[in-house]
């Protein structure tokens, strides 16, 4: 029964059940409606079933309302939200009409729920032993002596090694991936029949992320139960989900099993989030970004959620809610094109999803000749470890250990790895936000390492940095006439006041935004739009050099699309060069012209885009590549990598990486490899190269 | 100085006008009827202090060698308008609104006997004949009268003000746009246009309790003691209200004393690591480890000493009085700035690993101009919470401090020597509860107005409460 779940992917769900018996609903919701209090609707009218062994991913960008369908699941809404109807049943129960304490026994009994964050969703003071015991005795009635040995067991089902040891350990003694599977197991614990795992893997690296999503193919496998799997990134989808739901605003707008999704996607929007997603093959052309921002929740119901952004949009959509609509071949869509005359004809006008080359295509010629604009050369940052009342130092944190790059003028440079790899302190390093403590730094022929911070003050101005997270670069006191103005002030850009707010229009409007929106607060605007506020920002002072760390990575899909289109016609028309620092390699593949991999503060292997994405060469690299969930469900064979990137206060011996290598070989443990010359352009750090 | 805080104030708030910006949150503010209606009170509040420092001296009537002679006693405007309480004073406790004495006492009566009882009040109820029957009727009467009177009053002050704000708004419009049309409504209409808006009509209805409950004390106490009278037979009333002032003045002057050692050292300490922060830590920590009291003590006695070593150098005593208040307040100021400075360096730490503040680093921005736009407003409302909860807690550590014999100068009234006295009173048989509960009455009336105002400012400021 259970074995057969790849046969059953291919069947379509349809609301009403073609085949008896064979296997059973887990999870009914019908017609499902949450309102805050004040009457708007935060989960409109969504309904979908799940079967045993099957895994049904809602799909959607924040604020869409796939976290409040979970919630309300488990019956867990936040104060001030609540299910206003519709129906949930959990094999027969139903959910909705059950009292708290029959719900208690369902919550990890039957229901369980995993989070984003496995950080926070354990308890800092209890052992990792302890918690789950806590859901063995809760659930599974087991008492004294038998709840240790089934921890311990259950600890050793989801992968971690030396489970007995573990059991007693505190979760800050386990690393984020560890904590995702001790959450897991204690999901596990109490052997529900569903699983809601909310985002599980978004807060984890790509490596890792690889191992949780196959733990929970296997334990899925293993064990029959349904999964709820909510998730805004496509490639997990494709990895994991039999059957989509694609969640916008609310509401379910398509559900389809995934092969036919991925194939052939209905709704607009759908194939929308296809096309915006960056890839290799679009790296000439801007990416089909989706205009505007997802609305806000509880906006109006009068028309499709959609069509203040879809191009197919005509009159009907402005104007009527568009029904569920079942095709032939049972996919589910919510959209005008499917119910009216009208909206077949527009469907069969051959819309082409990538919008005309623009003079993008040009580029790529004239690689030659450019100058160099910044110059690394083995730049180091170590922190130091200091302990005892005399503060002693015992050691180093070797956050970056010799790192060499150029930069030339118009290029773009990615650097990649994963969190803790320090690509973000060589970004930092580079601005002299942090010392570093040994190395050199020239931009644009000046030596940045050593000078006196007036002297720096100079070259300010010829490189900046845009950051991760939007809402935090952005000071939430002052109006973005003053954020952008901040700059200028302090380099001294513009002569007097009315120039400067002339530059201040004249920058918002290059970012796309409103000039009346300079006198607003950065809380009024979505991410995306502060997003463009911090590179407004940036782009006051007239740098060269953007140091772009992660700018697109707490952003949505259709909103990423945006910004990468921005900074690529910035770069076209001012010039810029950027230091991508991303740990998305489909956004490198789109966006950059070099790659550098890193790995333990130490670059393993450089080259173009082409050399190192496509014949990448040392074992970490191909790793790095083959973890990366693509959407059309293939690729390179799977090279997983076990455990987890060892602290940089104690790198292994040799070669960083051997502890984790397949291919590790005895010189491999003594002697960090020197550097392999492939070409002119591609360098790799490897024996393996070597040979 | 005093004056010159409330110059301050007045010139922040003209500043502020100006700035469109900077007026949207008080603007806010006004439209919260929480925040109105504590903004009243306290107001109140603060012009009971404001009559209460105001200070004079009575010429008196005789003249020598043609100069006009002060007298040596200090009056307040306040001190003129509550003459009538003030000089009232009976011989010991009574109870508020009582005609009788709280104590027996041997009494000749008119046949020459001895009789132990309650005597009649000197001032309290005396205009009664038989204070045992008419004595309630009394007090209903004058109640319902001065509610009336306060009602009309109230009533009366809300037109006026209607009116002048209408001919205000008028007057205004004709000069601003002569051509756009002057609106035609009377001021009936805009009274209803206002009662529309939730905060007005909140704010009306306080008033109009506020004129009642006006009405009925001033009625009252021309002829009783509306809360009693004290040991030494002082008003109980008289003495709450001249204790305000002390209050505000702890409160803020003191608080002001210490903002700017907690935030100055905290968020410096904060920001700039190192040893500056090594330095400051040790500092705080070192302070704060030494009991307060004793350090407020030993600091109040040296400077009582060196007080009373220079007579010379206060006219009145009411100087005195006043300028050991001040010091008090220097005194607790430096003392109790620690705990303020530790939350904000905490906050500190926090927000300088933001990447705002890194991306203003970026630009080269100077470590003040960090500090002063970017840390400064983004712990302010830690500082507003921290400033008003110590407010109360400074009201109470006056208290502390009378009790201990180091706080205010024993003439002056504050609450602190209000609770003090009723320490004994409470273990009296029967109890005397009134001085207790007047001064309990009024500070948590002051503290409550202060901390629900300081919440509403807040929420105002806070952008991210106020999507628009």
């Amino acid at each position: 029964m259970k074995s057969d779940s790849s046969l059953n992917q291919l069947r379509p769900l349809t609301s009403t059940p073609p085949e008896i018996g064979r296997r059973e609903f887990i999870l009914n919701v019908d017609s499902l409606v949450t309102r805050l209090n004040n009457g708007a609707r935060i989960v409109d009218d969504i309904s979908f079933s799940l079967k045993q062994g099957e895994t049904f991913a809602l799909l959607g960008e924040s604020g869409c309302g796939k976290s409040m369908t979970a919630l309300a699941l488990m019956r867990l809404l936040p104060d001030g939200i609540r299910v206003a109807s519709g129906d949930i049943k959990l094999g027969e129960e139903d959910i909705l009409a059950l009292p708290e304490y029959a719900m208690r026994k369902v919550r990890g009994g039957q229901m369980a729920m995993i989070f984003q964050e496995p950080g926070l969703s354990l308890n800092p003071v209890m052992t990792v032993g302890d918690q789950i015991a806590e859901v063995l005795t809760l659930h599974q009635q087991l008492r004294g002596k038998e709840v240790r040995p089934r921890c311990v067991e259950l600890l050793e089902q989801v992968g971690i090694s030396d489970a007995l040891r573990r059991a007693s350990e505190y979760p800050f003694q386990l690393s984020g991936g560890m904590k995702q599977r001790v959450m897991i197991a204690m999901a596990m614990a109490g052997q529900p029949k569903l699983l809601i795992a909310d985002e599980p893997t978004t807060a984890l690296d790509v490596t890792i992320q690889a191992q949780v999503l196959k733990l929970l193919r296997d334990t899925q496998q293993k064990t029959g139960m349904a999964l709820l799997l909510i998730t805004h990134d496509l490639g997990v989808v494709a990895q994991m989900a039999h059957q989509v739901g694609v969640m916008y605003a609310g509401q379910i707008i398509e559900q389809a099993p995934r092969e036919q999704l991925f194939a052939r996607p209905a709704h607009p929007y759908t194939q929308k989030l296809f096309a915006a997603l960056p890839d290799a093959g679009r790296s000439g052309q801007p990416l089909a970004a989706i205009p505007g921002n997802v609305p806000p929740l509880g906006a109006p119901l009068a028309a499709c959620r959609f069509a203040p952004r879809c191009d197919k949009a005509w009159a009907l959509c402005h104007e009527q809610v568009p029904e569920w609509t079942q095709l032939e071949n049972g996919q589910g869509v919510r959209c005008h094109l499917y119910t009216s005359q009208m909206g077949s004809e527009k469907l069969n006008l051959k819309t082409s999803l990538s919008p005309a080359p623009s003079n993008v295509s040009g580029e790529g010629a004239g690689e030659e000749g450019r100058d160099t604009f910044l110059q690394v050369e083995n730049l180091q940052v170590h922190f130091l470890i200091r302990k005892g009342i005399l503060q002693r130092t015992v050691g180093y944190v070797k956050a970056v250990d010799g790192v060499s790059m150029n930069i030339p003028e118009g290029r773009t440079l990615a650097l990649v790895g994963e969190s803790g790899c320090g690509k973000t302190t060589v970004g930092k390093a580079l601005l002299q936000l942090i010392t570093p403590t040994a190395g050199s730094v020239r931009f644009a022929g000046h030596e940045l390492i050593g000078i006196t911070a007036r002297q720096l003050r100079k070259h300010r101005a010829g490189m900046q940095m845009i950051f991760q997270d939007p809402y935090a670069s952005l000071n939430p006191k002052m109006r973005v006439a003053e954020i952008l103005q901040e700059g200028m002030d302090a380099l001294s850009i513009a002569k007097n006041s009315d120039e400067r707010q002339r530059r201040i229009d004249e920058l918002l409007e290059q970012v796309g935004l409103e000039k009346a929106s300079k006198w607003r607060y950065p809380h009024e605007f979505s991410g995306g739009q502060r997003q463009r506020i911090a590179i407004a920002r940036v782009l006051a002072v007239n740098p060269n050099l953007l140091i772009c760390d992660e700018p697109t990575s707490a952003l949505d899909v259709s909103v990423q699309a945006q910004i990468l289109n921005l900074l690529k016609s910035l770069q076209q028309q001012l010039r810029l060069s950027y230091l991508f620092i991303s740990h998305n390699l489909a956004v490198v593949e789109y966006l950059a012209h070099e790659v550098y991999v890193m790995y333990l503060g130490r670059i393993v292997e450089r080259g173009t885009v082409a050399e190192v994405l496509h014949t990448p060469k040392h074992p970490y690299t191909q790793a790095l590549l083959s973890a990366v969930p693509r959407i059309d469900g293939q690729g390179m064979k799977t090279i997983r990598l076990p455990g987890e990137t060892p602290s940089p206060s104690r790198p292994p011996q040799g070669c960083h990486f051997h502890t984790r290598c397949a291919h590790v070989m005895a010189k491999c443990r003594e002697v960090y490899p020197g550097e392999t010359i492939i070409s002119a352009t591609h360098r790799v750090h490897c024996y393996l190269a070597a040979e | 100085m005093i004056y010159l805080l409330l110059a301050t104030v007045l010139a922040a708030a003209l500043w502020i006008r100006k700035r469109p910006h900077l007026v949207l949150p008080w603007q806010r503010v006004a439209k919260g009827s929480v925040g109105m209606v504590s903004l009243l009170l306290l107001s109140l509040f603060v012009l009971v202090g404001l009559l209460d420092t105001m200070h004079y001296r009575a010429a008196l009537s005789e003249k020598s060698n043609g100069q006009t002679v002060y007298s040596a006693e200090v009056l307040s405007v306040f001190d003129a308008l509550a003459k009538g309480i003030k000089s009232r004073s009976e011989k010991t406790y009574s109870a508020p609104l009582a005609a009788y004495l709280y104590a027996k006492e041997s009494m000749e009566t008119s046949e020459g006997k001895i009789l132990r009882d309650y005597p009649r009040l000197r001032y309290g109820g005396a205009h009664l004949a038989d204070p045992q029957r008419e004595l309630l009727g009394d007090v209903l009467k004058r109640t319902g009268i001065g509610a009336l009177e306060g009602l009309l009053i109230g009533v009366l002050l809300i037109a006026v003000s209607n009116m002048l704000f209408h001919f205000f708004v008028k007057f205004r419009t004709v000069w601003s746009s002569a051509g756009r049309e002057i609106s035609k409504d009377n001021w009936i209409s805009t009274f209803t246009r206002a009662m529309k808006n939730k905060p007005f009509k909140a704010l009306l209805i306080t008033t109009l309790l506020i004129a009642m409950l006006l009405g009925i004390t001033v009625n009252l106490a021309a002829v009783y003691h509306v809360l009693g009278t004290d040991k030494v037979g002082q008003d109980v009333l008289y003495l709450a209200l001249k204790s305000i002032r002390t209050g505000l003045v702890i409160g803020t002057v003191t608080t002001l004393v210490m903002l700017p050692f907690a935030l100055l050292l905290g968020i410096a300490a904060g920001y700039l690591r190192g040893w500056v922060d090594d330095v400051i830590q040790y500092l705080y920590t070192v302070l704060s480890s030494i009991p307060s009291v004793l350090l407020i003590a030993a600091a109040v006695l040296m400077m009582q000493v060196y007080i009373e070593m220079h007579p010379d150098w206060f006219e009145t005593s009411a100087a005195r009085a006043d300028l050991r208040l001040l010091f008090l307040c220097l005194i607790l100021g430096v003392t109790s700035w620690t705990g303020l400075c530790r939350l904000l360096r905490g906050e500190t730490l926090k927000l300088r690993e933001l990447e705002y503040i890194q991306a203003a680093q970026a630009f080269g921005v100077s470590s003040s101009r960090i500090l002063t736009r970017h840390i400064v407003p983004n712990v302010m409302h830690i500082v507003l919470i921290a400033v008003v909860m110590d407010f109360s807690s400074l009201v109470l550590a006056e208290a502390v401090l009378s009790y201990v014999g180091v706080g205010v100068d024993p003439s002056t009234m504050s609450f602190g020597t209000l609770i003090n006295s009723a320490r004994l009173e409470m273990g009296r048989e029967p109890m005397v509860w009134w001085t207790l509960a007047a001064a309990f009455g009024f500070m948590l009336v002051l503290v409550l107005a202060a901390n629900l105002f300081a919440d509403a400012v807040r929420d105002a400021f806070d952008p991210r409460l106020n999507r628009t």
